[in-house]
């Protein structure tokens, strides 16, 4: 029997270490999985990540109602290739997170428990075909906001799946816009189902970028660690600026009276928004979460036996293998 | 390092990296600049109806696939099968487009308005009885192992037809299979893995795997009989004779189920090719009433 040997060196000073990590973030280089760094930091990103990737996939749930119901076919290609994007999405966050350790079958539990959350915007329905260039528009517009900053997280794995997802979900943007536009200058039916689902979604999209930064603890440290780039009132203030004049171009109304151009400051002025709603809707009582868990848990436990197939097929061809 | 003003407007501008971008989602006739003049000896209204054959069943089974989104085993099968449906939506839409060219638009035509393209027209304004599809598309999926094993028997016979189609005098025919060849080949080969690993999983995957076989194969009964209008194309060189591909298909099938040890059940006696002639059962009208719901309350819509 051979003699132990220790997988790893002893653990050197972690003063020193600690030291290299922040000269890291400092010169804005980017953490990869093999460097130390702290607990901290690797339990936030997995928080966030699986957090994010947890949003990708139950966002596939809204929009993805309307794919059997499509009214043209090309509409339903162009939205079963977004869906499709989306569990890509979630596909290549959920890697990230195993990079930091973590497992993927275990964060859906958290998430099938109400442990981890998703982003609250996919709690409400989606109640008719504009709701669909809406969702593009706004849902996934206020996602490039969010993400694009993110192309530079101090994570180089996380970094890199933003290039790839920004890239995807501006395509999306423009889909979802390019919709409305369609419906706009179709019937006067259609025109109002815009505009009821621009008055649905315009508020809880400016709920995506997270509570006001006053109420907001975390932030400075997730600044200082490069895993967030700007406050979440400044990416607020970013998606009103990119999206008053697209709505104004595309013909509708937003459903705010205090929407107003502030020409001092360069930028729209907005509504209070009702951040009790917004609570309210993260701790499960939105109009859509139980559905949306309980698809979710549908597909894990309903398809269980296939998974535990499959890995029972790879155990008996790797014995098999083995022995021939 | 990425500046981030910079890949924001890059981002928000892009316009000119369609590449990746899904087949079919980028513009609206997806015959456009395809010559779509009929050869010579061909009957147009055989033509036509031939590719309705060919599409529907692309059309259907896409749908009976995209029932599965949101609702698969593990994210990657998520992707998988939205791959495969997209590509049958895309076989589809180039099919019912050719049949629309060549003036295959039945009642569908004067229900929709002229805004509507061909492709929509028929997908969306033909009641069931205008259907050709055959029936192993329209039955709706009971689990995860009859959708792989449906869409093994599917894609192998269809992989087999397209092969030959690749021939045809139509030459957009001939495009449209030379196109769907490759994809059903990845079809094939990931209904056949699965067909593998759930017959030769677990006590379960195997039960429910040789239900969905057993269940299947009567519904095949019909594929492998033509129709008048395939023996009148098969004479102009357009089309392939289902029973043509009959060995050819069997054979494969035997070769998954023995690996995956499942049992192969007798084959189904030859039926009237019904389907074809529009004879569906309830599955269809169901299937169709979700589809065609939202653009049928909207006749007069543009999207
Ligand atoms: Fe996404
Ligand atoms: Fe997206």
């Amino acid at each position: 029997m051979p003699a132990p040997t220790p997988d790893r060196p002893p653990a050197p000073d972690e003063t020193a270490l600690q030291e290299h990590f922040e000269a890291t973030i400092a010169a804005e280089h980017r953490i990869e999985p093999r460097d130390w760094m702290p607990e901290g930091y690797r339990r936030t990103l997995v928080r966030q990540i699986a957090q994010h990737a947890h949003s990708e996939i139950i966002g596939m749930q809204p929009e993805g109602d309307w794919l059997l119901a499509a009214p043209s076919l090309r509409r339903k290609a162009i939205l079963l290739a977004k869906v499709q994007d989306e569990a890509g999405h979630g596909l290549y966050l959920y890697s990230a997170t195993e990079t930091l350790g973590a497992d993927r079958a275990d964060l859906t539990d958290k998430l099938i428990e109400g442990r981890q959350k998703y982003s609250s915007i996919f709690n409400y329905p989606t109640l008719s075909y504009a709701d669909v260039g809406v969702i593009g528009w706004l849902v996934d517009g206020a996602a490039i906001c969010n993400q694009v900053p993110l192309c530079r997280s101090s994570y180089g794995p996380y970094a890199r799946a933003m290039i790839r997802i920004c890239k995807e979900e501006s395509f999306h943007q423009r889909q979802g816009y390019e919709l409305l536009m369609t419906m706009m200058r179709g019937t006067e039916e259609q025109r109002a189902m815009v505009q009821d689902a621009v008055d649905r979604w315009w508020w809880p999209s400016l709920m995506m970028f997270g509570p006001p930064d006053a109420d907001s603890p975390n932030t400075a440290q997730s600044m200082a660690w490069g895993i967030k780039r700007h406050t979440n009132d400044e990416l607020r203030q970013r998606f009103v600026d990119m999206t008053v004049p697209q709505a104004q171009f595309l013909g509708v109304a937003l459903p705010d009276p205090e929407l107003a151009w502030d020409a001092d400051a360069g930028h729209w002025r907005f509504g209070a928004v009702d951040w009790d709603e917004f609570k309210r809707v993260i701790s499960g009582q939105g109009p859509m979460n139980d559905v949306r868990i309980a698809r979710r848990r549908a597909a894990r436990d309903d398809n269980a036996w296939v998974t535990e197939a499959a890995s029972a097929y790879a155990r008996k061809h790797a014995v098999r293998e083995a022995a021939a | 390092m990425v500046h981030e003003e910079t890949a924001y407007e890059s981002l928000v501008h892009a316009h000119g990296d369609e590449g990746h971008w899904v087949f079919g989602t980028g513009f609206d006739d997806p015959l456009a600049g395809v010559d779509t003049s009929v050869p010579p000896g061909v009957d147009r209204a055989d033509l036509g109806a031939y590719c309705l054959m060919l599409g529907d069943d692309a059309l259907v089974l896409s749908q009976r696939l995209t029932e599965w989104i949101t609702r698969a085993p593990e994210l990657e099968e998520e992707v998988a099968i939205g791959n495969i449906a997209l590509d049958l939506l895309g076989q589809a839409r180039l099919l019912l487009a050719r049949a629309g060219s060549v003036g295959e638009l039945g009642r569908s035509r004067s229900l929709a308005t002229g805004s509507v393209p061909d492709e929509d027209a028929l997908a969306y304004f033909r009641d069931a009885d205008e259907f050709r599809c055959t029936p192993l598309v329209e039955e709706p999926d009971g689990d995860f192992a009859h959708a792989m094993v449906r869409l093994l028997v599917a894609s192998s016979f269809r992989l087999a037809v397209l092969a030959r189609l690749r021939g045809s005098r139509d030459p957009v025919v001939a495009a449209i299979a030379a196109k769907g060849v490759n994809e059903l080949t990845y079809h094939r080969d990931h209904a056949a893995r699965w067909v593998l690993r759930l017959g030769d999983g677990t006590d379960e995957s195997h039960r429910r795997a040789q239900r969905a076989v057993d269940a299947i194969w009567p519904l095949t009964a019909q594929l492998f009989t033509a129709t008048g209008v395939e023996r009148r194309l098969v004479a102009a060189g357009v089309a392939v004779d289902p029973s043509s591909v009959r060995d050819e298909v069997r054979r494969v099938l035997a070769e998954v189920l023995a690996r995956g040890t499942l049992t192969a059940p007798p084959e189904p006696p030859d039926a009237e090719p019904a389907g074809r002639s529009g004879e569906h059962g309830p599955a269809l009208t169901e299937l169709l009433s979700t589809l065609q719901g939202l653009a049928r309350r909207h006749p007069a819509s543009t999207w």
